[in-house]
Protein backbone atom coordinates (compact mmCIF):
# COMPACT_ATOMS: atom_id res chain seq x y z
CA UNK A 1 0.00 0.00 0.00
CA UNK A 2 1.50 3.52 -1.11
CA UNK A 3 1.77 5.69 2.16
CA UNK A 4 -0.75 8.20 1.99
CA UNK A 5 -0.39 11.97 1.45
CA UNK A 6 -1.75 14.34 4.00
CA UNK A 7 -0.12 16.95 6.12
CA UNK A 8 0.43 15.00 8.78
CA UNK A 9 3.01 12.70 7.34
CA UNK A 10 4.11 15.51 4.57
CA UNK A 11 5.30 17.27 8.10
CA UNK A 12 6.87 13.89 9.22
CA UNK A 13 8.54 12.95 5.75
CA UNK A 14 9.79 16.40 5.58
CA UNK A 15 11.60 15.97 9.06
CA UNK A 16 12.92 13.03 7.63
CA UNK A 17 14.11 13.72 4.35
CA UNK A 18 14.17 12.41 1.27
CA UNK A 19 16.69 9.27 1.46
CA UNK A 20 14.48 8.27 4.84
CA UNK A 21 11.20 8.68 2.63
CA UNK A 22 12.27 6.96 -0.23
CA UNK A 23 13.37 3.68 1.92
CA UNK A 24 9.58 3.97 3.56
CA UNK A 25 8.24 4.32 0.35
CA UNK A 26 9.98 1.08 -0.93
CA UNK A 27 9.21 -0.58 2.32
CA UNK A 28 5.32 0.58 1.80
CA UNK A 29 4.57 -0.93 -1.80
CA UNK A 30 6.72 -4.33 -0.98
CA UNK A 31 3.91 -6.74 -0.30
CA UNK A 32 2.32 -5.94 -3.56
CA UNK A 33 5.09 -5.95 -5.53
CA UNK A 34 6.20 -9.75 -4.37
CA UNK A 35 8.79 -9.29 -7.32
CA UNK A 36 10.46 -6.16 -5.71
CA UNK A 37 14.14 -6.51 -4.94
CA UNK A 38 16.49 -3.42 -3.53
CA UNK A 39 20.20 -3.74 -4.04
CA UNK A 40 22.97 -1.61 -3.21
CA UNK A 41 26.36 -0.71 -2.97
CA UNK A 42 27.18 -1.01 0.84
CA UNK A 43 24.89 2.25 1.13
CA UNK A 44 21.97 0.92 2.24
CA UNK A 45 21.51 2.35 5.80
CA UNK A 46 22.49 5.83 4.25
CA UNK A 47 19.64 5.03 2.09
CA UNK A 48 17.14 5.02 4.10
CA UNK A 49 17.28 1.09 3.73
CA UNK A 50 17.59 -0.04 7.12
CA UNK A 51 14.02 -1.36 7.71
CA UNK A 52 13.61 -2.91 3.73
CA UNK A 53 16.45 -4.75 4.66
CA UNK A 54 15.69 -6.65 8.39
CA UNK A 55 12.02 -7.09 7.13
CA UNK A 56 12.89 -8.28 3.42
CA UNK A 57 16.59 -9.86 3.70
CA UNK A 58 16.05 -12.29 1.01
CA UNK A 59 15.23 -9.19 -1.15
CA UNK A 60 17.77 -7.30 -0.21
CA UNK A 61 21.25 -7.41 -1.71
CA UNK A 62 24.20 -5.36 -0.65
CA UNK A 63 26.61 -5.88 -3.68
CA UNK A 64 29.62 -4.65 -1.62
CA UNK A 65 31.52 -1.18 -2.86
CA UNK A 66 30.97 -1.86 -6.47
CA UNK A 67 28.50 0.05 -8.41
CA UNK A 68 29.51 -0.85 -12.10
CA UNK A 69 29.11 -4.94 -10.54
CA UNK A 70 26.01 -3.57 -8.84
CA UNK A 71 24.17 -2.15 -11.82
CA UNK A 72 24.93 -5.19 -13.94
CA UNK A 73 23.24 -7.62 -11.14
CA UNK A 74 20.45 -5.79 -10.66
CA UNK A 75 20.21 -6.04 -15.00
CA UNK A 76 20.57 -9.90 -14.44
CA UNK A 77 18.10 -10.25 -11.72
CA UNK A 78 15.40 -8.24 -13.61
CA UNK A 79 16.12 -10.05 -16.73
CA UNK A 80 14.61 -13.19 -15.00
CA UNK A 81 11.78 -11.24 -14.10
CA UNK A 82 12.59 -9.09 -10.51
CA UNK A 83 11.92 -5.60 -10.17
CA UNK A 84 15.11 -3.89 -9.01
CA UNK A 85 15.62 -0.88 -7.68
CA UNK A 86 19.56 -0.02 -7.77
CA UNK A 87 20.34 2.84 -5.46
CA UNK A 88 23.67 4.78 -4.63
CA UNK A 89 24.52 8.34 -4.10
CA UNK A 90 24.50 9.83 -7.73
CA UNK A 91 27.90 10.01 -8.56
CA UNK A 92 28.58 6.52 -7.85
CA UNK A 93 25.46 5.68 -9.81
CA UNK A 94 24.80 7.94 -12.03
CA UNK A 95 28.67 8.79 -13.55
CA UNK A 96 30.86 5.51 -11.99
CA UNK A 97 28.07 2.77 -13.50
CA UNK A 98 27.31 5.25 -16.53
CA UNK A 99 28.33 2.33 -18.91
CA UNK A 100 26.67 -0.26 -17.44
CA UNK A 101 23.70 1.38 -17.26
CA UNK A 102 23.85 2.64 -20.93
CA UNK A 103 24.62 -1.24 -21.82
CA UNK A 104 22.35 -2.48 -19.17
CA UNK A 105 19.26 0.01 -19.03
CA UNK A 106 19.51 1.49 -22.15
CA UNK A 107 21.02 -0.69 -24.43
CA UNK A 108 19.26 -3.83 -23.51
CA UNK A 109 16.11 -1.98 -21.96
CA UNK A 110 16.60 -3.88 -18.92
CA UNK A 111 13.77 -3.01 -16.23
CA UNK A 112 16.15 -1.57 -13.24
CA UNK A 113 15.10 1.44 -11.25
CA UNK A 114 18.55 3.11 -10.85
CA UNK A 115 17.52 5.81 -7.79
CA UNK A 116 20.78 8.29 -7.05
CA UNK A 117 20.77 9.40 -3.03
CA UNK A 118 20.89 12.69 -2.38
CA UNK A 119 21.47 14.07 -5.78
CA UNK A 120 21.95 17.95 -6.46
CA UNK A 121 24.25 19.50 -3.80
CA UNK A 122 22.33 18.13 -0.69
CA UNK A 123 25.75 16.30 0.21
CA UNK A 124 26.67 19.52 1.99
CA UNK A 125 30.03 19.54 3.48
CA UNK A 126 31.27 16.17 2.07
CA UNK A 127 31.79 17.85 -1.31
CA UNK A 128 31.70 17.62 -4.83
CA UNK A 129 33.19 13.92 -4.46
CA UNK A 130 29.55 13.74 -3.63
CA UNK A 131 27.57 15.80 -5.36
CA UNK A 132 25.23 15.29 -8.41
CA UNK A 133 25.31 18.03 -10.80
CA UNK A 134 26.25 16.23 -14.57
CA UNK A 135 23.89 13.16 -13.76
CA UNK A 136 20.89 14.58 -15.26
CA UNK A 137 22.81 15.36 -18.96
CA UNK A 138 24.30 11.85 -18.39
CA UNK A 139 21.16 9.73 -17.55
CA UNK A 140 19.19 12.08 -20.46
CA UNK A 141 21.30 11.31 -22.97
CA UNK A 142 21.43 7.16 -22.70
CA UNK A 143 18.53 5.94 -24.99
CA UNK A 144 15.42 4.30 -23.30
CA UNK A 145 15.69 5.64 -20.23
CA UNK A 146 13.51 7.75 -18.25
CA UNK A 147 14.57 10.17 -15.83
CA UNK A 148 12.28 11.51 -12.76
CA UNK A 149 13.30 13.77 -10.11
CA UNK A 150 10.52 14.18 -7.79
CA UNK A 151 9.78 17.65 -6.44
CA UNK A 152 9.20 17.06 -2.57
CA UNK A 153 9.01 13.71 0.09
CA UNK A 154 5.33 13.25 -0.85
CA UNK A 155 5.83 12.94 -4.73
CA UNK A 156 9.20 10.40 -4.13
CA UNK A 157 6.13 8.25 -2.35
CA UNK A 158 4.23 8.92 -5.61
CA UNK A 159 7.29 8.17 -7.76
CA UNK A 160 8.41 5.03 -5.73
CA UNK A 161 4.75 3.52 -6.75
CA UNK A 162 4.52 5.08 -9.99
CA UNK A 163 8.31 3.49 -11.04
CA UNK A 164 7.59 0.10 -9.45
CA UNK A 165 4.26 -0.21 -11.67
CA UNK A 166 6.24 0.93 -14.63
CA UNK A 167 7.75 -1.55 -17.42
CA UNK A 168 11.10 -0.03 -18.45
CA UNK A 169 14.52 1.54 -16.96
CA UNK A 170 14.51 4.49 -15.03
CA UNK A 171 16.56 7.18 -13.67
CA UNK A 172 15.08 8.42 -10.20
CA UNK A 173 16.62 11.21 -8.98
CA UNK A 174 16.40 12.30 -5.30
CA UNK A 175 17.05 15.88 -3.99
CA UNK A 176 16.81 17.50 -0.95
CA UNK A 177 17.57 16.54 2.63
CA UNK A 178 15.59 16.81 5.44
CA UNK A 179 13.31 20.23 6.27
CA UNK A 180 12.71 20.47 2.37
CA UNK A 181 10.01 22.85 1.97
CA UNK A 182 6.93 21.05 1.62
CA UNK A 183 4.94 21.35 -1.58
CA UNK A 184 1.95 18.80 -1.53
CA UNK A 185 0.27 17.97 1.95
CA UNK A 186 -2.77 16.13 -0.42
CA UNK A 187 -3.04 13.26 -2.40
CA UNK A 188 -2.92 14.83 -6.34
CA UNK A 189 -2.75 12.66 -9.80
CA UNK A 190 0.74 11.41 -10.43
CA UNK A 191 1.98 10.50 -13.93
CA UNK A 192 5.02 9.77 -14.92
CA UNK A 193 6.30 12.00 -17.95
CA UNK A 194 3.02 14.18 -17.20
CA UNK A 195 3.82 17.79 -15.84
CA UNK A 196 1.91 19.10 -12.93
CA UNK A 197 0.67 22.92 -13.36
CA UNK A 198 0.82 24.29 -9.31
CA UNK A 199 0.63 27.80 -10.65
CA UNK A 200 -1.08 30.15 -12.88
CA UNK A 201 0.56 33.43 -14.74
CA UNK A 202 0.56 34.98 -17.47
CA UNK A 203 3.89 37.30 -17.52
CA UNK A 204 6.28 34.10 -17.09
CA UNK A 205 6.87 30.55 -16.89
CA UNK A 206 8.88 28.80 -14.66
CA UNK A 207 9.38 25.16 -15.27
CA UNK A 208 11.26 23.20 -12.92
CA UNK A 209 11.65 19.98 -10.84
CA UNK A 210 13.02 18.53 -7.72
CA UNK A 211 14.10 21.16 -4.78
CA UNK A 212 13.49 23.83 -7.08
CA UNK A 213 9.99 23.14 -7.73
CA UNK A 214 9.12 24.66 -3.83
CA UNK A 215 11.76 27.70 -4.39
CA UNK A 216 10.34 28.72 -7.71
CA UNK A 217 6.54 28.28 -6.08
CA UNK A 218 8.29 30.73 -3.43
CA UNK A 219 9.81 33.14 -6.04
CA UNK A 220 6.60 33.39 -8.17
CA UNK A 221 5.07 34.81 -4.50
CA UNK A 222 7.61 37.27 -4.42
CA UNK A 223 7.04 38.08 -8.26
CA UNK A 224 3.59 38.59 -7.64
CA UNK A 225 4.16 41.29 -4.64
CA UNK A 226 6.23 42.95 -7.57
CA UNK A 227 3.26 42.62 -10.11
CA UNK A 228 4.93 39.89 -12.17
CA UNK A 229 2.26 37.07 -12.68
CA UNK A 230 4.45 33.83 -13.12
CA UNK A 231 3.37 30.12 -13.44
CA UNK A 232 4.95 27.50 -12.52
CA UNK A 233 5.20 23.94 -13.74
CA UNK A 234 6.68 20.70 -12.18
CA UNK A 235 8.60 18.76 -14.53
CA UNK A 236 9.04 15.78 -12.73
CA UNK A 237 9.84 13.80 -15.33
CA UNK A 238 12.93 15.21 -17.41
CA UNK A 239 12.48 12.55 -19.61
CA UNK A 240 10.44 11.99 -21.54
CA UNK A 241 9.66 16.09 -21.89
CA UNK A 242 5.80 16.43 -21.31
CA UNK A 243 6.12 18.33 -24.81
CA UNK A 244 2.61 19.14 -24.76
CA UNK A 245 2.86 20.80 -21.38
CA UNK A 246 5.74 22.94 -23.12
CA UNK A 247 4.12 23.79 -26.01
CA UNK A 248 1.17 25.37 -24.14
CA UNK A 249 3.60 27.78 -22.52
CA UNK A 250 4.89 28.69 -25.40
CA UNK A 251 1.86 29.94 -26.74
CA UNK A 252 0.85 31.72 -23.50
CA UNK A 253 4.01 32.93 -21.77
CA UNK A 254 6.29 35.63 -23.84
CA UNK A 255 9.43 34.12 -21.33
CA UNK A 256 10.69 31.27 -19.75
CA UNK A 257 12.73 30.38 -16.82
CA UNK A 258 13.97 26.80 -15.81
CA UNK A 259 15.32 26.55 -12.45
CA UNK A 260 17.15 23.40 -11.28
CA UNK A 261 19.47 22.03 -8.52
CA UNK A 262 21.87 20.56 -11.74
CA UNK A 263 24.61 22.05 -14.05
CA UNK A 264 23.23 24.69 -16.17
CA UNK A 265 25.13 22.52 -19.03
CA UNK A 266 22.77 19.22 -20.15
CA UNK A 267 19.58 19.26 -17.16
CA UNK A 268 16.01 20.56 -17.34
CA UNK A 269 17.12 23.91 -18.61
CA UNK A 270 18.97 22.29 -21.68
CA UNK A 271 16.00 19.64 -22.51
CA UNK A 272 13.72 22.72 -22.80
CA UNK A 273 15.45 24.41 -24.69
CA UNK A 274 16.27 21.32 -27.14
CA UNK A 275 12.81 21.40 -27.40
CA UNK A 276 11.83 24.75 -28.15
CA UNK A 277 14.73 25.80 -30.36
CA UNK A 278 13.49 25.12 -33.52
CA UNK A 279 9.91 26.69 -32.79
CA UNK A 280 9.52 29.96 -34.12
CA UNK A 281 8.61 33.31 -32.01
CA UNK A 282 9.76 31.29 -29.06
CA UNK A 283 9.62 32.89 -25.18
CA UNK A 284 12.92 34.01 -24.28
CA UNK A 285 14.59 31.46 -21.99
CA UNK A 286 16.65 31.94 -18.89
CA UNK A 287 18.45 28.93 -17.62
CA UNK A 288 18.55 29.13 -13.49
CA UNK A 289 20.70 26.23 -12.26
CA UNK A 290 24.75 25.73 -10.90
CA UNK A 291 26.81 27.55 -13.70
CA UNK A 292 29.73 25.16 -14.43
CA UNK A 293 31.58 25.13 -11.72
CA UNK A 294 32.65 23.18 -8.46
CA UNK A 295 30.96 24.65 -5.76
CA UNK A 296 32.48 26.58 -3.33
CA UNK A 297 30.93 23.61 -0.13
CA UNK A 298 29.44 24.27 3.01
CA UNK A 299 26.37 23.14 4.38
CA UNK A 300 23.53 22.81 2.06
CA UNK A 301 21.40 25.99 2.79
CA UNK A 302 24.82 28.28 2.50
CA UNK A 303 25.24 26.77 -0.69
CA UNK A 304 21.76 27.04 -2.24
CA UNK A 305 21.87 30.65 -1.26
CA UNK A 306 25.28 31.38 -2.80
CA UNK A 307 24.01 29.67 -6.28
CA UNK A 308 20.88 31.50 -6.22
CA UNK A 309 19.00 28.54 -6.21
CA UNK A 310 16.42 30.22 -3.27
CA UNK A 311 13.12 31.74 -3.82
CA UNK A 312 14.22 35.60 -3.52
CA UNK A 313 17.63 34.81 -5.54
CA UNK A 314 15.32 33.20 -8.07
CA UNK A 315 12.71 36.11 -7.81
CA UNK A 316 15.62 38.59 -8.48
CA UNK A 317 16.78 37.17 -11.35
CA UNK A 318 13.53 36.36 -13.07
CA UNK A 319 12.96 39.97 -12.25
CA UNK A 320 16.70 40.67 -13.83
CA UNK A 321 15.60 38.95 -17.43
CA UNK A 322 12.25 40.66 -17.73
CA UNK A 323 13.23 44.13 -17.45
CA UNK A 324 10.81 44.92 -14.31
CA UNK B 1 36.77 -40.98 -24.05
CA UNK B 2 36.66 -39.26 -27.19
CA UNK B 3 34.03 -37.25 -28.27
CA UNK B 4 34.35 -37.12 -32.22
CA UNK B 5 30.82 -35.27 -32.76
CA UNK B 6 32.48 -32.56 -30.55
CA UNK B 7 35.60 -32.57 -32.82
CA UNK B 8 33.19 -32.39 -35.82
CA UNK B 9 31.43 -29.67 -34.64
CA UNK B 10 34.77 -27.51 -34.10
CA UNK B 11 35.97 -28.45 -37.59
CA UNK B 12 32.36 -27.08 -38.97
CA UNK B 13 32.83 -23.81 -36.49
CA UNK B 14 36.47 -23.13 -38.13
CA UNK B 15 35.32 -23.61 -41.83
CA UNK B 16 31.96 -21.09 -40.99
CA UNK B 17 34.82 -18.77 -39.23
CA UNK B 18 36.98 -18.57 -42.23
CA UNK B 19 34.22 -18.97 -44.64
CA UNK B 20 31.99 -15.81 -43.10
CA UNK B 21 34.76 -13.44 -42.12
CA UNK B 22 36.06 -13.80 -45.89
CA UNK B 23 32.33 -13.37 -46.82
CA UNK B 24 31.89 -9.85 -45.47
CA UNK B 25 35.01 -8.70 -46.80
CA UNK B 26 35.92 -6.52 -43.63
CA UNK B 27 38.24 -6.97 -40.67
CA UNK B 28 36.76 -9.28 -37.87
CA UNK B 29 38.11 -10.43 -34.62
CA UNK B 30 39.40 -13.99 -36.20
CA UNK B 31 41.74 -14.63 -33.59
CA UNK B 32 40.01 -14.77 -30.21
CA UNK B 33 36.87 -15.94 -32.48
CA UNK B 34 39.57 -19.44 -33.18
CA UNK B 35 40.56 -19.37 -30.02
CA UNK B 36 38.15 -20.35 -28.32
CA UNK B 37 36.21 -22.48 -30.87
CA UNK B 38 36.35 -26.28 -29.13
CA UNK B 39 34.94 -24.28 -25.70
CA UNK B 40 32.38 -23.60 -27.80
CA UNK B 41 31.81 -26.60 -29.05
CA UNK B 42 31.40 -28.69 -25.78
CA UNK B 43 29.31 -25.46 -24.51
CA UNK B 44 26.81 -26.25 -27.42
CA UNK B 45 27.51 -29.64 -28.49
CA UNK B 46 27.31 -30.93 -24.90
CA UNK B 47 27.03 -29.20 -21.63
CA UNK B 48 24.12 -26.19 -22.28
CA UNK B 49 20.59 -27.23 -22.36
CA UNK B 50 18.45 -25.64 -24.89
CA UNK B 51 15.78 -26.19 -27.07
CA UNK B 52 16.27 -24.92 -30.70
CA UNK B 53 12.48 -25.15 -31.34
CA UNK B 54 12.12 -22.77 -28.52
CA UNK B 55 15.48 -20.50 -27.31
CA UNK B 56 12.74 -18.78 -24.97
CA UNK B 57 12.48 -22.33 -22.92
CA UNK B 58 12.41 -21.17 -19.06
CA UNK B 59 15.06 -23.55 -17.86
CA UNK B 60 16.93 -23.32 -20.60
CA UNK B 61 20.93 -22.82 -19.70
CA UNK B 62 21.88 -19.42 -20.17
CA UNK B 63 24.95 -18.12 -22.07
CA UNK B 64 26.55 -15.03 -21.84
CA UNK B 65 29.47 -14.21 -24.02
CA UNK B 66 31.19 -11.34 -22.17
CA UNK B 67 34.43 -10.93 -24.48
CA UNK B 68 31.88 -9.34 -26.50
CA UNK B 69 34.21 -9.57 -30.10
CA UNK B 70 34.15 -13.06 -30.07
CA UNK B 71 30.85 -13.12 -32.13
CA UNK B 72 32.90 -15.43 -34.32
CA UNK B 73 33.02 -18.35 -32.47
CA UNK B 74 29.58 -17.96 -31.17
CA UNK B 75 27.18 -17.62 -34.36
CA UNK B 76 28.25 -20.74 -36.02
CA UNK B 77 27.85 -22.32 -32.59
CA UNK B 78 24.69 -20.98 -32.48
CA UNK B 79 24.56 -22.32 -36.01
CA UNK B 80 25.90 -25.59 -35.52
CA UNK B 81 23.39 -26.60 -32.44
CA UNK B 82 20.07 -25.04 -35.07
CA UNK B 83 19.38 -22.35 -32.67
CA UNK B 84 19.82 -19.86 -36.04
CA UNK B 85 19.58 -20.92 -39.32
CA UNK B 86 22.09 -20.93 -42.03
CA UNK B 87 19.75 -18.06 -43.92
CA UNK B 88 20.28 -15.70 -40.61
CA UNK B 89 24.12 -17.02 -40.47
CA UNK B 90 24.91 -15.81 -43.99
CA UNK B 91 23.72 -12.23 -42.94
CA UNK B 92 26.82 -11.79 -40.37
CA UNK B 93 27.96 -7.91 -40.69
CA UNK B 94 25.17 -7.08 -43.56
CA UNK B 95 23.60 -3.88 -43.31
CA UNK B 96 20.50 -4.53 -40.85
CA UNK B 97 21.46 -7.55 -39.77
CA UNK B 98 20.67 -9.17 -35.85
CA UNK B 99 24.32 -10.62 -36.24
CA UNK B 100 27.16 -7.87 -36.04
CA UNK B 101 30.15 -7.52 -34.78
CA UNK B 102 28.82 -8.12 -31.14
CA UNK B 103 26.05 -9.86 -29.72
CA UNK B 104 23.03 -7.65 -29.42
CA UNK B 105 20.17 -9.49 -27.31
CA UNK B 106 17.61 -11.62 -29.18
CA UNK B 107 16.24 -14.33 -27.26
CA UNK B 108 14.59 -15.84 -30.72
CA UNK B 109 18.43 -15.96 -32.29
CA UNK B 110 19.46 -17.68 -28.61
CA UNK B 111 21.40 -14.59 -27.91
CA UNK B 112 21.14 -13.77 -24.32
CA UNK B 113 22.52 -10.15 -23.95
CA UNK B 114 24.21 -7.18 -25.46
CA UNK B 115 28.03 -7.05 -24.71
CA UNK B 116 30.76 -5.63 -26.85
CA UNK B 117 31.81 -3.01 -23.39
CA UNK B 118 34.15 -5.60 -21.67
CA UNK B 119 33.87 -6.60 -18.41
CA UNK B 120 30.34 -6.75 -17.62
CA UNK B 121 28.86 -9.93 -18.58
CA UNK B 122 30.00 -11.69 -15.45
CA UNK B 123 27.96 -9.18 -13.91
CA UNK B 124 24.83 -9.66 -15.68
CA UNK B 125 25.59 -13.54 -15.06
CA UNK B 126 25.59 -13.26 -11.67
CA UNK B 127 22.06 -11.46 -11.38
CA UNK B 128 20.77 -14.02 -13.43
CA UNK B 129 22.07 -16.80 -11.63
CA UNK B 130 20.66 -15.56 -8.57
CA UNK B 131 17.67 -15.01 -9.95
CA UNK B 132 17.43 -18.63 -10.70
CA UNK B 133 18.33 -20.14 -7.00
CA UNK B 134 15.72 -17.57 -5.44
CA UNK B 135 13.25 -18.92 -8.25
CA UNK B 136 14.23 -22.11 -7.93
CA UNK B 137 14.48 -22.70 -11.58
CA UNK B 138 17.16 -25.45 -12.29
CA UNK B 139 19.12 -23.57 -15.29
CA UNK B 140 22.53 -23.09 -14.77
CA UNK B 141 24.93 -19.86 -16.00
CA UNK B 142 27.76 -19.96 -18.16
CA UNK B 143 29.51 -16.69 -19.22
CA UNK B 144 32.65 -16.49 -21.46
CA UNK B 145 35.25 -14.11 -21.03
CA UNK B 146 38.16 -13.38 -22.52
CA UNK B 147 41.79 -12.67 -20.64
CA UNK B 148 42.74 -9.43 -21.60
CA UNK B 149 39.34 -8.52 -20.86
CA UNK B 150 39.94 -9.79 -16.85
CA UNK B 151 41.78 -6.25 -16.92
CA UNK B 152 38.87 -4.48 -16.78
CA UNK B 153 38.46 -3.83 -12.58
CA UNK B 154 34.75 -4.79 -12.60
CA UNK B 155 35.66 -8.18 -13.67
CA UNK B 156 36.76 -8.70 -10.22
CA UNK B 157 33.99 -6.74 -8.36
CA UNK B 158 32.12 -9.49 -9.66
CA UNK B 159 34.30 -12.41 -9.01
CA UNK B 160 34.29 -11.86 -5.18
CA UNK B 161 30.72 -11.20 -5.39
CA UNK B 162 29.72 -14.77 -6.81
CA UNK B 163 31.95 -16.22 -4.71
CA UNK B 164 30.53 -14.39 -2.06
CA UNK B 165 26.84 -15.79 -2.92
CA UNK B 166 28.13 -18.84 -2.90
CA UNK B 167 26.53 -19.32 -6.55
CA UNK B 168 27.18 -22.71 -7.48
CA UNK B 169 24.68 -22.47 -10.44
CA UNK B 170 27.29 -20.38 -12.41
CA UNK B 171 30.33 -20.92 -14.10
CA UNK B 172 33.24 -18.59 -15.89
CA UNK B 173 35.24 -19.70 -18.63
CA UNK B 174 38.26 -18.02 -19.85
CA UNK B 175 39.47 -18.15 -23.18
CA UNK B 176 43.38 -17.77 -22.05
CA UNK B 177 44.79 -17.04 -25.05
CA UNK B 178 47.68 -14.78 -23.72
CA UNK B 179 46.97 -12.17 -26.17
CA UNK B 180 45.19 -8.56 -26.42
CA UNK B 181 44.62 -5.94 -28.76
CA UNK B 182 47.69 -4.30 -28.50
CA UNK B 183 49.87 -7.64 -28.20
CA UNK B 184 51.19 -10.27 -25.49
CA UNK B 185 49.37 -9.93 -22.26
CA UNK B 186 52.63 -10.58 -20.12
CA UNK B 187 54.24 -6.78 -21.73
CA UNK B 188 50.68 -5.03 -21.41
CA UNK B 189 49.10 -6.25 -18.09
CA UNK B 190 50.91 -9.26 -16.59
CA UNK B 191 48.45 -11.68 -15.33
CA UNK B 192 50.56 -15.55 -15.21
CA UNK B 193 48.40 -17.18 -12.74
CA UNK B 194 44.14 -16.56 -13.59
CA UNK B 195 43.53 -19.99 -12.36
CA UNK B 196 45.37 -19.32 -9.12
CA UNK B 197 43.61 -15.84 -9.21
CA UNK B 198 39.91 -17.55 -9.37
CA UNK B 199 41.34 -19.81 -6.34
CA UNK B 200 42.18 -17.51 -4.24
CA UNK B 201 38.77 -15.58 -4.72
CA UNK B 202 36.92 -18.14 -3.80
CA UNK B 203 35.68 -20.40 -6.55
CA UNK B 204 36.38 -23.88 -7.81
CA UNK B 205 38.86 -23.92 -10.31
CA UNK B 206 40.02 -25.91 -13.80
CA UNK B 207 42.98 -25.36 -15.63
CA UNK B 208 42.70 -26.85 -18.80
CA UNK B 209 44.09 -26.81 -22.28
CA UNK B 210 41.40 -24.54 -23.97
CA UNK B 211 41.98 -27.16 -27.27
CA UNK B 212 41.58 -30.47 -25.19
CA UNK B 213 38.01 -31.53 -25.71
CA UNK B 214 38.18 -34.60 -23.63
CA UNK B 215 39.87 -32.26 -20.74
CA UNK B 216 36.81 -29.22 -21.12
CA UNK B 217 34.38 -31.84 -20.94
CA UNK B 218 35.38 -33.40 -17.67
CA UNK B 219 36.37 -29.72 -16.63
CA UNK B 220 32.14 -29.05 -17.46
CA UNK B 221 31.17 -32.02 -15.74
CA UNK B 222 32.65 -31.49 -12.36
CA UNK B 223 31.62 -28.36 -11.63
CA UNK B 224 31.54 -27.06 -7.79
CA UNK B 225 29.87 -29.25 -5.60
CA UNK B 226 30.30 -27.22 -2.21
CA UNK B 227 28.75 -23.85 -2.90
CA UNK B 228 31.54 -22.30 -4.89
CA UNK B 229 30.56 -20.97 -8.32
CA UNK B 230 33.34 -22.90 -10.94
CA UNK B 231 35.91 -21.12 -13.04
CA UNK B 232 37.36 -23.18 -16.21
CA UNK B 233 40.59 -21.59 -17.32
CA UNK B 234 41.01 -22.74 -20.45
CA UNK B 235 44.41 -21.99 -21.85
CA UNK B 236 44.34 -21.41 -25.60
CA UNK B 237 46.06 -20.07 -28.79
CA UNK B 238 44.68 -17.47 -30.21
CA UNK B 239 44.35 -17.98 -34.28
CA UNK B 240 43.95 -21.90 -32.91
CA UNK B 241 43.64 -24.00 -36.17
CA UNK B 242 45.25 -22.05 -38.46
CA UNK B 243 48.97 -22.41 -38.44
CA UNK B 244 49.57 -19.13 -39.94
CA UNK B 245 47.43 -17.27 -37.45
CA UNK B 246 48.39 -19.24 -34.53
CA UNK B 247 49.88 -16.85 -31.59
CA UNK B 248 50.30 -14.01 -34.45
CA UNK B 249 48.46 -10.73 -33.30
CA UNK B 250 47.69 -9.34 -36.56
CA UNK B 251 45.09 -11.59 -37.14
CA UNK B 252 43.34 -10.22 -33.63
CA UNK B 253 41.21 -8.16 -36.19
CA UNK B 254 42.01 -8.60 -39.76
CA UNK B 255 40.66 -8.81 -43.24
CA UNK B 256 40.71 -12.59 -44.81
CA UNK B 257 41.91 -11.91 -48.49
CA UNK B 258 40.88 -14.57 -50.97
CA UNK B 259 44.43 -15.87 -50.96
CA UNK B 260 44.35 -15.95 -47.17
CA UNK B 261 41.14 -17.25 -47.03
CA UNK B 262 41.85 -20.41 -49.46
CA UNK B 263 45.39 -21.06 -47.56
CA UNK B 264 43.60 -20.97 -44.43
CA UNK B 265 40.88 -23.84 -45.67
CA UNK B 266 43.11 -26.09 -46.86
CA UNK B 267 45.04 -25.59 -43.39
CA UNK B 268 41.73 -27.10 -41.64
CA UNK B 269 40.72 -29.34 -44.30
CA UNK B 270 43.64 -31.43 -43.32
CA UNK B 271 42.34 -31.75 -39.95
CA UNK B 272 40.83 -35.17 -40.36
CA UNK B 273 38.39 -35.70 -36.45
CA UNK B 274 39.21 -38.08 -34.01
CA UNK B 275 37.72 -41.67 -35.02
CA UNK B 276 35.43 -43.02 -32.07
Amino acid sequence: MMLEINSRNARQWMRLGSRGVFGQAVLAIAEEHLDLMVVSADLGNSSGLDRFKSTYPDRFLNTGIAEQNMVGVAAGLTKEGFNVFATSFSPFIAMRASEQIRMNLGYMGMNVKAVAIGSGIAMGYLGNSHFGIEDVAVMRSIPNITVVSPADCAEIVKTVSAAAAFKGPMYIRLTGTANNPIVYTEDYHFEIGKAIPLRDGADVAIVTCGTMVAQSLKAAEMLAERGIEASVLNMHTLKPLDTAALDAIASQASAIVTVEEHSVIGGLGSAVAEYMAPKRDKPRHLLIGIKDIFVKTGDYGYMLEREGLVGPAICQKIGGFLGA
Amino acid sequence: MSYPDLEEMALFMRRKILDISHKCGMSTHLGGGLSMVEIMAVLYGRVLRFDPNNPRWEDRDRFILSKGHGVLGYYPALLASGIISEKVFQTFLTNGSDLIAHPVMNLDLGIESSNGSLGQGLSMAIGIALAGRKKGTPYKVYVLLGDGECNEGAVWEAVTLAAHLGLQNLVAVVDYNKLQSDGASRDILRVDNLAERFGVFGWHVHDVDGHDIDALVEAFEHPSANGKPTAIVGNTVKGKGVPFMENDNAWHHARLTKEAYEKAMAAIAGKVPVEA
